[in-house]
């Protein structure tokens, strides 16, 4: 009897607890995201405390990056950082979309899988690779044909004072333009590919009521499938933009590595990424240049936090609208 | 079958004992190892003499070219056998580690430069035009100040693209010195670093990132480790030296600085070598340093590390030629051994071991 009676309660416990552990180990993966978050902010703030006392809010808003005199300021990284990224995404965003539609509604059926497949392969290409095709293939075509003609085209732009000249510039093949162009076939991948999964939740019925309807399929675009799947869209875009911030091992081979302020689009520049992986190794322990490059990081964290936060609130007031 | 079992099982012992002895060798060799980490710029010739070393019968050297900087901090935490810095560590920070610095081999730094149309090997130049070239001030190969200076040579009207290290290195430091040096508006607005804050140009990273741009880029001018530039035959104009000489980059050249220099003056042996009088002297030159504990913990390993360099002083030399190295001048060598006895173990010199 006792042996029945320990059984039946074996029977009903067990599902009980490992249900209970299931919950609890839900809970810890959940805990996890936020331990890490917090303390990989929490290291680099304190990492770079140094950095922000001794310069204070010049650290971020000073040109002056002088490892010689031990002055540094992290607007030029910053400004390099912004550029490359949101002209990636201008490239990237039209492209990503029209990959996306064009799979989606007007390719043949016969070759969405492979052209889908080719799609995936462009996002497991290592950066490094990005890198040093950008340097050795892009930045001559660049220089050679691109960049002059970019020039004369866009010559009639008025400059801003005498600090930025848009376009006009000596080619030097690697820059922020060049950066950015790397950057943009870099999240290609993700913006197409997560675009044409989020294009091919719209629901068939609609669309077909637009095409029944005598819609053309720009219109069944812009009409139909972007209005309901808009906030999703966006939502692959940022995705792109959050890994165009941090990229690190392609745009040092891209960038040029200066830290100045750019005075055009074709300028050396330098990313926050870039001048933390260039500096590092060398970086002796206790010293500030150790301290400023962990403040860096921290900064890169606040500013790709403070674009996803932006992005996410303009999107909310979207919704509103 | 049985037959075909006891091959097998044969097969088995036998990978067993050769398993056996490998182990045993690792083991061995790891207890024998020299472990050396630091600069990047002389990693290939300490590489190439751990090997010739170990043939001679020696430990093996395990070296790490980790950066000079990571360097430094690793033979002052004392986790490796010794480290090695391109640039001289500053007395108070050696004596305060309690380490011994001494040079191990000489390099040097070549201009390099991509100009259509032009020999870059008969282009002159000067320290004062490079430092110009370098802060934005002279934008035209086919400005004045060059064309004066080749007037047999017909320069393009191509922009100057300068290239520099984007990572922090040794060779940059070294060049910087040299234009610090011979310019005093470089000096003052750019100054002498591992990384400076350079007014134009893109940085590409290591020596072949900067060999690259440079080849890449119509008018492109950069430096680069001698062995690099003559790797890749690249061209590199005529510098003036000190003497008024325009002078080609030749080993006799390097050898020319490391005999001008004033190591007997030196402390810690960071006798500059940039920029030294003499007709032939090639003006970008200079040593790259090694770092020993003077308290070693465990003598045999602070043994083995001078023991292998005083095989490299000895016979180092071919290995050194082969890849665009300069030795020692024998007399440095000798002082260096000399200061070799502050190394000690227990009030007692651990070289000349017995």
């Amino acid at each position: 009897m006792t042996t029945a009676a320990g059984k039946s309660l074996i029977g009903t416990r067990k599902p009980h607890l490992a249900d209970s552990s299931f919950r609890v180990s839900l809970y810890v993966a959940g805990a996890v995201v936020v331990v890490v978050l917090a303390s990989i902010l929490l290291i680099m703030f304190m990492g770079g405390r140094q950095a922000f006392e001794t310069f204070g809010l010049g650290f971020v808003w000073s040109t002056e990056w002088n490892p010689v005199t031990s002055v540094y300021g992290a607007l030029p990284a910053i400004t390099g950082t912004l550029i490359t990224a949101f002209t990636a995404i201008l490239i990237a965003w039209p492209i990503g979309f029209g990959i996306a539609f064009f799979l989606t509604e007007i390719c043949p059926l016969s070759l969405r899988a492979p052209l889908g497949i080719a799609i995936e392969l462009l996002a497991a290409i290592p950066s490094i690779v990005y890198g040093m095709w950008g340097f050795f293939v892009l930045a001559p075509f660049m220089a050679d044909n691109v960049q002059p003609w970019l020039t004369e085209l866009f010559a009639w732009l008025p400059p801003v004072g005498d600090s930025f000249f848009w376009f006009s510039a000596p080619p030097l093949g690697v820059g922020l333009m060049t950066a950015s162009l790397v950057l943009a076939v870099m999240i290609l991948p993700f913006i197409a590919a997560t675009s044409r999964d989020v294009m091919l939740s719209t629901p068939q019925l609609l669309k077909d009521g637009a095409y029944a309807m005598g819609a053309t399929r720009w219109e069944t675009l812009t009409g139909v499938v972007i209005p309901a799947v808009r906030g999703s869209l966006f939502g692959a875009v940022f995705l792109g933009l959050g890994r165009a911030l941090g990229e690190t091992m392609a745009i040092v081979f891209v960038i040029g590595n200066a830290t100045r302020m750019p005075d055009s689009l074709f300028a050396p520049s330098a990313s926050i990424a870039s001048v933390v992986a260039n500096n590092f190794p060398e970086a002796e322990p206790g010293s500030i240049q150790l301290a400023v490059l962990l403040g860096l990081g921290f900064i890169l964290f606040v500013v790709s936090f403070g674009v996803l936060a932006l992005a996410r609130l303009l999107l909310r007031q979207e919704r509103m609208a | 079958m049985l037959n075909q079992i006891s091959k097998g099982l044969g097969r088995a012992v036998r990978a067993a004992a050769v398993a056996g002895i490998l182990v045993g060798g690792i083991a061995s060799a790891y207890a024998q190892e020299v472990i050396g980490a630091g600069a990047t710029f002389p990693a290939p010739i300490y590489t190439k003499w751990g090997e010739q070393f170990k043939a001679a019968g020696g430990p093996a050297l395990n070296y790490q070219g980790v950066g000079s900087g990571a360097g430094v901090t690793q033979i002052i935490n004392r986790t490796v056998d010794f480290g090695a810095s391109d640039t001289p560590v500053a007395s108070e920070r050696l004596a305060s580690n309690n380490l011994l610095q001494f040079p191990a081999v000489i390099g040097a730094v070549v201009v390099v430069v991509n100009i259509p149309g032009v020999d870059g090997n008969s282009l002159k130049l000067t320290g004062p035009i490079i430092a110009d070239i370098y802060q934005g001030r002279i934008r035209m190969w086919n400005a004045n100040e060059i064309k004066a200076l080749n007037p047999g040579i017909t320069l393009p009207a191509v922009a100057v693209a300068p290239a520099y290290r984007a990572d922090s290195s040794g060779t940059t430091n070294i060049f910087t010195s040299y234009l610090a040096a011979v310019s005093l508006p470089f000096q003052t607005n750019v100054g002498a670093a591992n990384s400076v804050p350079w007014k134009t140009g893109v940085g590409a990273p290591g020596n072949a990132g900067v060999a690259a741009a440079v080849q890449n880029t119509k008018g492109g001018i950069g430096y680069v480790e001698y062995a690099y530039a003559t790797e890749n035959k690249m061209q590199t104009p005529q510098l003036e030296n000190r003497a008024k000489k325009f002078v080609k980059p030749t080993i006799a050249g390097f050898n020319s600085a490391a005999a001008q220099a004033n190591w007997a003056g030196a402390a810690n042996f960071a006798a500059s070598m940039i920029n030294m009088g003499g007709d032939t002297t090639w003006p970008i030159v200079s040593s790259t340093y090694v770092l020993v504990p003077k308290n070693p913990s465990d003598p045999e390993r602070a043994a083995n590390v001078l023991k292998f360099f005083d095989w490299a002083f000895k016979s180092g030399g071919p290995a050194a030629d082969q890849l665009h190295y300069i030795a020692l001048p024998k007399a440095v060598q000798d002082q260096v051994r000399k200061k070799w006895s502050a190394v000690t173990a227990n009030g007692k010199a651990v070289w000349p071991a017995s």
